[in-house]
């Protein structure tokens, strides 16, 4: 696997969310993948860069155009030195929330991405990692 | 693409040199020696072969070991571009690949001229060529292969929105009989379809017919689940028609619930229901 | 402050969302909104979002809220213009928007809040 192209988007206001989603899109275009493809991972990327921002007090969202062979994808790693999230299992359910939002954030996202990966450590911070493959 | 890096005993500085030294000639063989094996016209052969050579030497010159790094951009990027064109051309690879090490042999005449006596020099000179070469040569190939696959796949996709025909039935009603089966990628394929269409359109009912599909699995009918869920969110609505009595126990048996969605058995009766949905009726000229 | 307007048709209002908007925004639309169905006893809100090329979960919950609070406010919205490319993401995240009512496009979604009104009226063709 072979990173062709890195970034680094900080998101620490709510203004970062948008220019987040817009580099997403952006790459996404740049790599080629369909419409819908993008659609869902821009989305995605919106909701984790919200959660980045609401739970986990900011942090940042690394973008990597990678390529495996003749596949190309997208990967995005979204970092918090938040409190991180106690029960994963309960948060990845659909309709789960502490803040009184609808509770789809994790879930959801992780239907519209290929590959998903969480890791959080309370106290300590939340790492996401999301990958669209075209 | 794994990294081939030439071995130890090349050193393509050398190369670079002798190549600049005796460009003129290198290039008149060269030529020559294609002449008569391929069909574009002479002056734009030598100017392809001009063009490569001025790329070719500099980057020798870095005496890197591999044609896979920053260096050799800008010899890759010719080889991409006369690739491309010869391709579009109707050259085969390997007539492309011909315009490569066919100058290995004017090189080899070259060397054997300045270097006859010295055995281990020539021994070293022709292997450094040889092996930068056959990389360069391979290369081409490898563009080849790609731009066919992406032709593949263009026409795949062409393929799969060909079949995928939605036709209006009346103003704001539009049907989609599918045929055949519905594996995932084609699934896709028509649910896009039939919601850009119905934009297009701007129908209110979209009728999917699946009288033409043999079986139905959990994916296809959950893919159809999705796509009357889509359109409803967008602001129309679906019937399904064309269920037959196996599909019909197969949806019942995968535990499918087709919620609120309206099914009917034919085409016809979808598109009474349509037509009546949309507040029209249709009226027997009297006698 | 950069503000989305709001346009009055008669007894409606419709709004066109044409910017990718912060979460801020958003709420102020919310705001906005209800207090000008309150001011202008609007009976309809027409939400176009066909230059919206992503929906999330924060804006799905306001277009909710939007239809929450003007029900309440004896008003119906109609969302019109929604994206393929966003009504599939849209059911693939799960979100199905209930209580609201969508159209193709701004032409059918007056039509759809015609009828929806004049029925909550209690005139019946």
């Amino acid at each position: 696997m072979a990173t062709i192209r890195d970034g680094v988007v900080e998101v620490r206001t709510e203004n970062d969310v948008v220019v987040a989603r817009q580099t997403v899109r952006r790459w996404a275009t740049d790599l080629g993948l369909g419409l819908v493809d993008q659609t869902k991972i821009v989305t995605a990327a919106s909701e984790l860069a919200r959660n980045t921002l609401s739970y986990g007090g900011g942090g940042t969202m690394r973008l990597e155009a990678v390529s495996e062979g003749t596949r190309k994808g997208l990967r995005l790693t979204f970092e918090d030195r938040g409190p991180g999230i106690a029960n994963l299992d309960l948060a990845l359910q659909d309709g789960y929330t502490t803040g009184g939002g609808l509770g789809l954030g994790l879930g959801g996202s992780r239907r519209l991405v290929s590959e998903f990966d969480i890791r959080s450590v309370v106290g300590e911070g939340t790492r996401v990692t999301i990958a669209r493959w075209k | 693409m794994a990294l081939r890096a030439f071995p130890q005993t090349t050193s393509t500085g050398r190369l670079a040199d002798i190549l600049k030294a005796h460009q003129r000639d290198l290039l008149r063989d060269w030529v020559v020696a294609q002449g008569a094996r391929q069909s574009l016209p002479l002056a734009e052969l030598e100017s392809q072969c001009r063009e490569f050579l001025a790329v070719l030497i500099p980057a020798l010159a870095t005496d890197t070991d591999t044609i896979e790094g920053p260096s050799w951009a800008p010899v890759r990027e010719f080889l991409n571009g006369i690739s491309v064109t010869r391709a579009e051309q109707g050259f085969s690879p390997t007539e492309t690949a011909m315009f490569v090490f066919s100058l290995k042999q004017s090189i080899f005449s070259q060397l054997r001229a300045d270097e006859g006596d010295d055995v281990t020099t020539i021994a070293n000179d022709m292997w450094t060529v040889t092996v930068v070469f056959d990389s360069l040569g391979l290369y081409t190939t490898e563009v080849y292969q790609r731009g066919r696959e992406q032709v593949i796949m263009r026409q795949q996709q062409d393929m799969l929105e060909l079949s995928t025909p939605v036709v209006m039935l009346w103003d704001g009603i539009v049907a989609l009989p599918l045929i055949g089966t519905l594996d995932s990628a084609r699934t896709q394929v028509v649910m896009e379809t039939l919601l850009r269409r119905i934009v297009e359109t701007g129908a209110l009912i979209a009728v999917i017919d699946i009288t033409g599909v043999p079986t139905v699995d959990t994916l296809t009918a959950q893919h159809l689940l999705k796509t009357v869920t889509a359109a409803r969110l967008m602001g129309a609505e679906c019937i399904i028609s064309g269920i037959r009595p196996q599909i019909a126990q197969t949806i019942v048996h995968l535990g499918v619930d087709l919620g609120d969605i309206t099914t009917k058995a034919t085409l016809a009766d979808a598109f009474r229901i349509a037509l009546a949905r949309s507040g029209r009726s249709v009226v027997r000229n009297g006698a | 402050m950069e503000r989305i307007p709001i346009l009055r048709m008669g007894s409606f209002l419709l709004v066109t969302i044409q910017v990718d908007m912060h979460d801020r925004l958003a709420m102020t639309l919310q705001d906005d909104l209800t207090t000008r169905i309150s001011e202008t006893r609007a009976k309809g809100v027409l939400l176009d979002i066909s230059s919206l090329d992503t929906v999330d979960s924060f804006i799905g919950r306001m277009l909710s809220n939007i239809a929450g609070m003007a029900r309440i406010l004896d008003a119906e919205t109609v969302v019109v213009g929604m994206q393929p490319a966003v009504a599939i993401t849209l059911v693939e995240l799960g979100l199905s928007l209930p209580g609201i009512r969508t159209a193709l496009n701004v032409e059918s979604g007056m039509a759809l809040l015609r009828t929806a009104t004049a029925e909550s009226d209690g005139h019946y063709s």
